[in-house]
């Protein structure tokens, strides 16, 4: 009891999981339920002239065909964008609608024209195939950067040039300037390649309307049911926001792409009120790859100009970044708020301006996915800062020491104003990298891969320097920026009589251990046992209004909000403490769970207080009964974790192989409260972004088929590609947060691809490779090595 | 389409069902038994969500037909609880070897058949023991650290059985 910030606290969510006793969406049945299959496109541009469904209506067992004739004349729109970014000239962002079912033209394989209800999921899917469609098969865009060109194929009527929106950030003529005195210029391109997320749990929906009662039950995949349900409701399907309750369960894995209210769900949703029974919809997972949001795809040129002393001097991008077939919900401030404005790294750059051109293609749509826009835009700065170092002979560490901003606490000395409009908190680079120098014994590295390569092996050491910003607010910052969501969370902590405690929390927990992490910081806050504590989350009816889970925010906001309701509850509980104290408030303290009169041994515990609340015969004249408080908190601003990553490779001269022989990771996420829970989100992390570096990306032909749309084909990383992670910590207080916290979801992600990527690139140096585009497949290196770096 | 009588024990009871050709085995385990603890992860064999042990050999029962396990021996991760934790599922608890927890059943199951094979497995035995399946968000590497775990704990309590 009490003491529990910092400490280990094995999971209490564990137990069900282990057992395979956890419920997801998919292992919930409804009396009366049928089974529904979408028909989709296998083209990526093709114009509908027909669809037959009269085969499939007539088998046996089909419930029910819909296409996209009747979602037109029920007047549904689609799922909308929730963030407004429009063109730098002023013109107003383009945003092109998406039906939930294609009547007329598709655009990207995967895009569904008809949704067939069956009484078993084997039917659904023998009727789907009966299902004829006439296409007639139009030229497809995949290429971010050529979609703008006169004469590309058009996406949309409405998006001339296929472009969504032309935005920068940054001072363009102080940038100009820095380049044109520059003693040095780096340059860089890349293709921060299309990944498809792969949370191992597909998406699902089971829907049901209650005529009864008039009201919808949606459960489902989702990462924020609380937003799930407002787009649903108020600007999809028009329900009364009361009339639909959103229960997202146990979800396995998110990762971003269930942060999104998708089309496929709300027809699921609509469609069971039109046949009157519940519907089960489940992807299988050829299905997700065409539909899951995918994330990255942005085409970057970058460049870096340095002085003649290494300083950095200046930054700039230009980013063509694709949205895919259709704009979802937050895939517009991806490529502009959440990476223009990271551009300037943790570094002191005076002069930095970064362009952004974004762009729709005739493939799946594309929103946040772990880091989202961050790890793009640390993956060019570090990319542009080891090449730097590299090409002015300097040790990349040093020349990072060099360009670092110095540290600041954001409390005796101010934030740090970048460039690009965002403030840091607080932070300590240097110290950060001195750590992960040490821990991973830099100079003995150095020894050992002059050693490795005197006998001719190529051996690599990669750094990656990376700060982050996560809990993305406040509100109405976020608002003058586009957005049209708030960017809270919410919590209230309900006490019972006996003195156990409930957090519900607006935040969802699908793998992050909130179940946990929660629990500990009120446990500890009222001095009382983590048995005494449970967390209620994923249930719009239960919860409160809070955003969800997603950019590393969950304990930033949605604890923050935890630990007001904390407060409230404290400050109630000393009024009664004192009345039965006989005593003022002022005069109490509160410490291991019970409220002592200062300097004497009288006191009251924290369950007498919680009995007398609730049987309140001797209470507080005028005070209300009870021990029960909601709380929302908007913070002050972002949250900036940061932190080192250095990585060594081995090259397989022979096969072009890349082997990871040692990844250190110092993350400084601020005070840590569960260090086990923490160290599991850097180790997820780390392997997704090496994923990236190594292994995944979507690959598109020139029609827009995705030929890698399997796992048979897309490389996922597994157990044996991969050391034992070593992870440590530095850690700078978040100067704003009640709880000091940062984030730690996605900096794993966002710090170790270009960390991968750099050391690969060091172990190729004999090569005179300078750069090589992702994923860096054996094929990929080895082509390199024997074609004097040419691919 | 014609149906078929099957008897499948699973974890030790006799399930039976009318079942058509080409139900599969996942399908029959969660839908036709209610034992949801296996999950379906993907549809080409790949992600390991669905493994289960078929007459002690593990295996992907999105890729094997209900027909094919009439008569036979089915152990999912419901099985797995004695009159304690298995020390695998201990594993998993101790090492914090799950997040979502969507992969653990299947990676469970996996695990089972490495040590039913290889008791003391390495590091290197233990990543390629599991390197069917998948985990998005562990990095596998507190998976392996339960598999060691529970590798040890077996053989404690075996070297105390023995004493």
């Amino acid at each position: 009891m009490g003491n529990l910030i910092g400490k280990a606290v094995k999971r209490v969510e564990d137990n069900r999981f282990i057992k395979g006793e956890g419920k997801y969406t998919d292992d919930f049945n409804m009396k009366n339920q049928t089974f529904a299959m979408y028909v989709r496109s296998p083209h990526a541009h093709a114009k509908i002239n027909n669809i037959d469904i009269s085969s499939a209506e007539a088998m046996d067992g089909v419930v029910k065909v819909f296409t996209g004739k009747d979602i037109a004349e029920a007047g549904i729109v689609g799922s909308i964008c929730g963030w407004q970014v429009d063109f730098k000239n002023g013109d107003t962002m383009k945003e092109p609608g998406h039906p939930i079912l294609v009547a007329d033209k598709v655009r990207h394989v995967g895009d569904p024209v008809a949704l067939v209800i069956a009484e078993d999921k084997y039917i659904a899917r023998d009727a789907s195939e009966l299902i004829e469609v006439d296409y007639d098969i139009l030229d497809a865009v995949v290429d971010p950067k050529a979609a703008v060109h006169d004469g590309a194929p058009q996406v949309h009527d409405d998006v001339p040039n296929n472009k969504i929106y032309e935005w920068e950030i940054g001072d363009k003529e102080s940038t100009d300037t820095a380049f044109e005195n520059a003693h040095h210029v780096t340059s860089l391109s890349f293709h921060n390649q299309k990944l498809v997320p792969n949370a191992i749990e597909p998406r699902a929906a089971l829907g049901h309307y209650d005529s009864n009662e008039d009201k919808y039950t949606l459960y489902t995949t989702s990462q924020n049911p609380h937003l799930a349900r407002l787009i649903i409701a108020a600007f999809v399907l028009s329900i009364p926001e009361h009339k639909l309750r959103v229960i997202s369960p146990d979800v396995g894995g998110g990762f971003g792409s269930k942060i999104f209210a998708y089309n496929d769900e709300c027809g699921i949703l609509w469609a069971s009120k039109q046949i009157g029974r519940p519907i089960k919809w489940t992807a299988d997972r050829s299905e997700a790859f065409i539909t899951d949001c995918h994330g990255r795809d942005h085409v970057t040129d970058a460049k870096l100009a340095l002085d003649a002393d290494g300083k950095i001097t200046g930054l700039r991008t230009k980013t063509y970044a694709a949205m895919g077939a259709y704009l979802s919900n937050f895939s517009t401030c991806v490529p502009s708020y959440l990476h223009g404005t990271l551009m300037q790294g943790l570094y002191t750059t005076p002069a930095v301006h970064v362009d952004v051109t974004a762009v729709v293609t005739h493939t799946v749509p594309v929103d946040a996915y772990r880091g989202a826009g961050r790890p793009e835009a640390t993956y060019s700065i570090e990319r542009l800062i080891e090449t730097a170092a590299k090409e002015i002979g300097m040790d990349p560490a040093e020349f990072r020491k060099k360009n670092f901003i110095p540290a600041f606490d954001g409390v005796s000395q101010p934030g740090y104003q970048t460039q690009v409009a965002l403030q840091y908190d607080s932070g300590d680079y240097e110290g950060a990298l001195n750590k992960a120098l040490e821990v991973s014994d830099y100079e003995g590295l150095k020894s050992q891969r002059e050693e490795a390569r005197s006998k001719g092996r190529l051996m690599g050491i990669g750094f990656s320097t990376y700060i982050e910003a996560c809990g993305i607010a406040p509100s109405a910052v976020v608002g003058s920026l586009g957005a049209r969501v708030g960017l809270y969370d919410a919590a209230s902590i309900r006490v019972h009589p006996t003195g156990k405690v409930t957090i519900h929390s607006g935040a969802h927990s699908h793998g992050q251990g909130h179940e946990t992490t929660f629990a500990q910081v009120v446990a500890d806050a009222f001095g009382i046992g983590m048995d005494d504590v449970n967390v209620v989350h994923g249930d719009t009816e239960n919860v409160p209004f809070g955003m969800g889970t997603y950019g590393s925010r969950s304990l930033a906001v949605c604890g923050s909000a935890i630990m007001k309701s904390v407060d409230k509850v404290k400050e109630k509980g000393a009024r009664i403490a004192a009345h039965k104290l006989e005593c003022s408030p002022d005069d109490l303290e509160f410490a291991n769970g019970a409220w002592t009169v200062k300097g004497t041994d009288k006191s009251v515990g924290f369950g007498d207080v919680a009995l007398t609340a609730y049987v309140p015969h001797d209470y507080p004249e005028g005070e209300e009964p009870g021990l029960d408080f909601a709380s929302f908190y908007d913070p002050a601003n972002f949250v900036y974790p940061f932190g080192t990553h250095i990585c060594v490779v081995e090259i397989d001269k022979e096969t072009g192989e890349v082997e990871i022989l040692k990844y250190v990771a110092v993350d400084d996420c601020g005070n840590i409260i569960n260090p086990m829970i923490v160290e599991g989100q850097v180790h997820g992390g780390i392997a997704q972004g090496v994923g990236q570096a190594l292994y995944e990306g979507a690959v598109y032909d020139d029609s827009g088929q995705l030929l890698n749309g399997t796992m048979l084909d897309y490389t996922m990383p597994r157990a044996d590609n991969f050391p034992m992670f070593e992870t440590d910590h530095t850690v700078t207080p978040c100067p704003h947060n009640p709880l000091g916290v940062k984030g730690i979801g996605e900096a794993g992600t966002i710090a170790s691809t270009p960390a991968v990527v750099n050391a690969v690139i060091d172990a190729l140096s004999d090569y005179g490779v300078k750069d090589l585009q992702m994923p860096l497949t054996p094929q990929r290196v080895w082509k390199a090595m024997n074609n004097n770096g040419k691919l | 389409m014609a149906k078929k009588s099957i008897t499948i024990n699973i974890n030790g009871t006799p399930r039976s069902g009318e079942v058509e050709d080409r139900l599969l085995l996942v399908h029959f385990i969660r839908d036709d038994c209610a034992l949801t603890g296996t999950h379906i992860g993907c549809d080409s064999t790949h992600c390991g969500a669905c493994t289960v042990l078929l007459d002690g050999t593990a295996v992907k029962s999105c890729t094997v037909l209900a027909v094919q396990a009439d008569g036979r021996e089915v152990s999912t991760i419901e099985g797995m609880e004695g009159a304690a934790l298995h020390p695998l599922q201990e594993g998993f608890f101790e090492e914090h070897g799950l997040q979502c927890g969507f992969c653990t059943p299947g990676m469970i199951m996996s695990a089972k058949h490495l040590l039913d094979n290889n008791p003391k497995p390495n590091e290197e035995e233990i990543r390629c023991g599991i390197s069917g399946n998948l985990c998005r968000c562990t990095g596998y590497q507190n998976i392996v650290k339960s598999v060691q775990y529970a590798s040890n704990k077996i053989q404690e309590s075996e070297s105390v059985g023995g004493e």
